[in-house]
């Protein structure tokens, strides 16, 4: 059992600020919670799981979430959806017509920012969408507040008939700090649907009424915001700046500068405009620290007020101490002095690799292999390919972009296009989220593109979450299982063109893909390995090098396997006369587990596996 | 409880216990009735990326990060990754440094070097530092999982608490979840304590 879920009432417990929200949400009554997983909010779904009094579930995809969400509060039940900054691009379209037409259960869409882009394909700034689809906004600064604001958040919600966003980044996701725990949980039964065209129908004439009403929800919030106990200010003696700040940007303001004055926005959205002009009038200069936009710079500008902010701070990465130090020092007319530390020791990289017995080895290995291909990708693991040592993915975009995308390249060749092949590289997941409408809408539209659909049965980037490729739900409990050759049939490829492999088979994976871009239709290559990190990955007994055969052709170097390492470089004459540098393979018994794929890339079958009897533990210092 | 603010820097590479070690020092601070903030860079770390998590404890902790030059304490897992971190730590900190390498495979292909000496050119910075093939001691005791709990052992008289107090939290972490390695835990614990002095001893003797 988990520490969330064993947390009695008025206990002190370290939690991540997900778990943080699993429990406040629990507390709070929720009876439906969804989720796409999605770094840094994918713990949060993983944590409500262990709730067994509550549907909780992983949806296809972050606009799903959300309407399974609005589906449960219009039954009458409090309802969370949970996503990533990119996630709510997805499910915008669902909520921007729902907060016109209000909710009943308390619905709540908690958002993860990843400020400083740890692990996102951009970095943008969520609260944006409070502003664009007229829905208050709470950004708690830690995990105490986190708990304590998703509860407020439900309450809000349900008082003022509105969907709620609880605004979180990286920097409270996951930090672990102290939460102390209030209570158990408050049942909050669901009254069940109340028909009500006008209301829930959003046709053009029902929708046009609900505007005036949104927009007087809207200045209820605005008033609301002067008062709430949310936005509080904190005196300190040294006035020359006052800073208004939101999120984790309050922590780092409070530990750089912990004697000035600082009004706290808890309720960020809207702001307390006149607080904060009341505030401005107190200290010298008044300075917004947000992260990462101008958004609250701006309106206070625009109510009148002189700030300062984005032309000192930056517009990007975390406000931590480091930054706001050297970027305020010189408004307090105070030299800034770096701290004392060492030059930065010149250490290389460690650039994210993919995993031993990865099943996404196999097709990179193949692509790496081929060329003319233009190769557009996917987020997932599998966007590693891009990096060393295969370099054979193009692009990376958004969720599902690669089949479209490829369509378009199809469509769209240039000249130096003209003998190349498109291939679309995807995950399982990926697909099941907003892949399949590309590919059907290759086939319908008559494109020529080779998808390789590669099914290792998890979302492996976020921990090997389930999807219903998986087999399993949430819970780990037994789920219908797509079936991916059916599906893609019924989109229309045609079934010769549907190709299953494995993956480790080295020569069939070339082979295949050789095939089917030469041909002059869509074809999908459907790998079948599961993630090598989950429990449904099985290991075999590991490979080792014998040395005495190992010929340095360093083929299986090339497969990028981290089980797999140089041991040792040689230069020799060939008979051409040309130097020729070889290279020397060894085998970390530790880390393979037996997946043979390296086996094929050796000719002189240097690679042979490991005799359990001679098998000893040990540690490798290979450097 | 503590006057000021102890701030501790956990290093290594996804798959390590980095993250396991840092709550491990977090959870025993708290049970000392500190304030405690624990973060890291997580995501595609488990990938064989570089993990640093920072823990801070003391009467109250507002930023959850540790600034350049404030660390009191540098914990590496492996000793490319401790020298990788050293201008975190202070003029006066500590680093406790597993001496495994482990060498990623933009170096095993020749694209950039391995330090050939990062234990000395720690030591040449002027803090203090102490090194041993957590490893090896690990692998005496018969599992290497057991290097987590043995570098946390070789710290804990480093840190402003009494060593017992982080003992307790992983023993008792273990008599609650894996009762059947709560007692080589303990032992580990007590191995790396002796191990983090001895080679202080050592040091002092080489310089």
């Amino acid at each position: 059992m988990n520490a969330v879920v064993q947390a009695k009432a008025e206990s002190r417990h370290l939690l991540s600020g997900n778990e943080a929200v699993a429990r406040a949400a629990w507390e709070a009554g929720v009876r439906v919670a969804a989720a796409y997983p999605g770094t840094p909010a994918t713990e949060i779904l993983e944590n409500l799981a262990l709730y067994r009094d509550i549907h909780s579930e992983w949806s296809v995809n972050e606009k799903v979430a959300v309407e399974v969400a609005i589906g449960a509060s219009l039954a009458g039940s409090r309802a969370l959806a949970a996503m990533k900054h990119v996630g709510m691009n997805v499910a915008s379209d669902a909520f921007m017509t729902q907060s016109l037409a209000g909710v009943v259960g308390g619905l709540v869409i908690v958002v993860a920012d990843d400020v400083g882009l740890s692990s996102s394909q951009n970095e943008q700034d969520s609260r944006y969408w409070g502003r664009f689809g007229h829905m208050p906004i709470l950004e708690p600064a830690d995990s105490q507040e986190a708990y304590e604001m998703v509860k407020r958040a439900f309450d809000l919600s349900e008082e003022y008939e509105t969907p709620v966003i609880v605004r979180m980044t990286t920097r409270v996701c996951h930090v672990k700090a102290m939460v102390i725990v209030e209570g158990d949980r408050i049942e909050h039964r669901a009254a069940g649907f109340q028909k009500n065209p006008q209301r829930w129908v959003m046709t053009p004439a029902n929708a046009k009424p609900r505007l005036p009403l949104m927009h007087e929800r809207d200045r209820k919030f605005r008033e609301l915001s002067e008062t709430i106990d949310l936005n509080v200010v904190l005196p300190g003696g040294d006035r020359r700046i006052g800073f208004v700040t939101s999120g984790p940007a309050f922590m780092h303001v409070r530990e750089t500068f912990p004697n000035a004055p600082v009004l706290k926005l808890g309720l960020s959205c809207p702001p307390p405009l006149e607080k904060i002009r009341a505030f401005a009038s107190q200290v010298d200069t008044l300075l917004v620290v947000e992260e990462t936009e101008p958004l609250l710079e701006t309106e206070i500008r625009a109510a009148g007020l002189e700030a300062r902010g984005k032309d000192i701070l930056p517009r990007f990465g975390e406000l931590a101490p480091t930054v706001l130090r050297p970027a305020i020092k010189p408004l307090l007319d105070e030299p800034y002095e770096a701290p004392k530390t060492r030059p930065q020791a010149g250490v290389f990289p460690r650039p994210p690799t993919m995993c031993a017995s990865c099943p996404h080895l196999g097709p990179y290995f193949a692509l790496s292999h081929i060329r003319n291909l233009n190769i557009i990708g996917d987020i997932g693991c599998y966007t590693l390919g891009a990096g060393h040592p295969w370099n054979a993915l193009d692009t990376c975009t958004c969720m599902g972009a690669s089949l479209s995308m490829a369509h378009g390249m199809d469509k769209g060749r240039g000249e130096s296009d003209e003998k190349k092949h498109i291939v679309a590289v995807i995950g399982d997941s990926t697909f099941l989220h907003m892949g399949m409408q590309g590919l059907l809408n290759m086939i319908y539209n008559r494109g020529n593109v080779t998808v390789l659909l590669l099914d290792n049965r998890s979302v492996g980037m976020t921990g090997g979450q389930e999807n219903p490729g998986t087999g399993q739900d949430l819970h780990g409990l037994p789920a219908p299982r797509v079936d991916f050759a059916k599906l893609v049939e019924a989109l229309g490829v045609r079934p010769e063109r549907i190709r299953m492999v494995d993956p480790y088979e080295l020569p069939t994976m070339v082979k295949l893909v050789r095939e089917e871009t030469r041909m002059e239709e869509p074809s999908v290559i459907i790998t079948n390995r599961p993630c090598s990190l989950t429990d449904r990955f099985e290991r075999f007994q590991p490979y080792e090098v014998l040395d005495d055969k190992c010929t340095g052709c360093g083929n299986c170097i090339d497969l990028g396997c981290p089980a797999i390492f140089v041991s040792r470089r040689d230069t020799v004459t060939a008979k051409s006369g040309k130097a020729k540098e070889l290279v020397f393979a060894r085998i970390d018994a530790n880390t393979c587990t037996g997946c043979h794929m390296c086996v094929e890339t050796c000719a002189p079958e240097a690679i042979a596996q490991v005799q359990p009897q001679t098998r000893a533990i040990r540690i490798h210092a290979h450097a | 409880m503590l006057d000021g603010i102890t701030n501790i820097l956990v290093v290594g590479i996804g798959g390590q216990g980095v993250m396991t070690a840092a709550e491990m020092l977090a959870r025993a601070a708290l049970n000392q009735g500190c304030d405690v903030k624990k973060t890291e860079v997580a995501g595609m770390a488990q990938r064989g990326g570089v993990v640093s998590s920072h823990v801070r404890f003391g009467p109250k902790v507002y930023s959850p990060q540790i600034d350049t030059g404030e660390a009191d304490l540098l914990i590496g897992f492996e000793a490319a990754e401790a020298l990788r971190w050293l201008p975190y730590l202070r003029p006066t900190g500590v680093a406790m440094v597993n001496t495994l390498r482990i060498a990623p495979p933009v170096v095993s292909v020749g694209l950039y070097d391995y330090p050939t000496d990062p234990i000395g050119e720690l030591a040449a910075a002027g803090i203090e530092v102490h090194a041993f093939d957590a490893g090896a001691v690990a692998e005496e005791l018969g599992n290497l999982k057991l290097v987590n709990t043995i570098m946390l052992g070789a710290i804990s008289d480093y840190l402003p608490f009494p060593a017992e107090v982080l003992k307790d939290c992983i023993v008792e972490g273990f008599r609650a979840y894996k009762p059947k390695l709560a007692d080589i835990n303990a032992r580990a614990f007590d191995v790396g304590r002796s191990a983090g002095h001895a080679q202080a001893v050592s040091r002092q003797t080489a310089m």
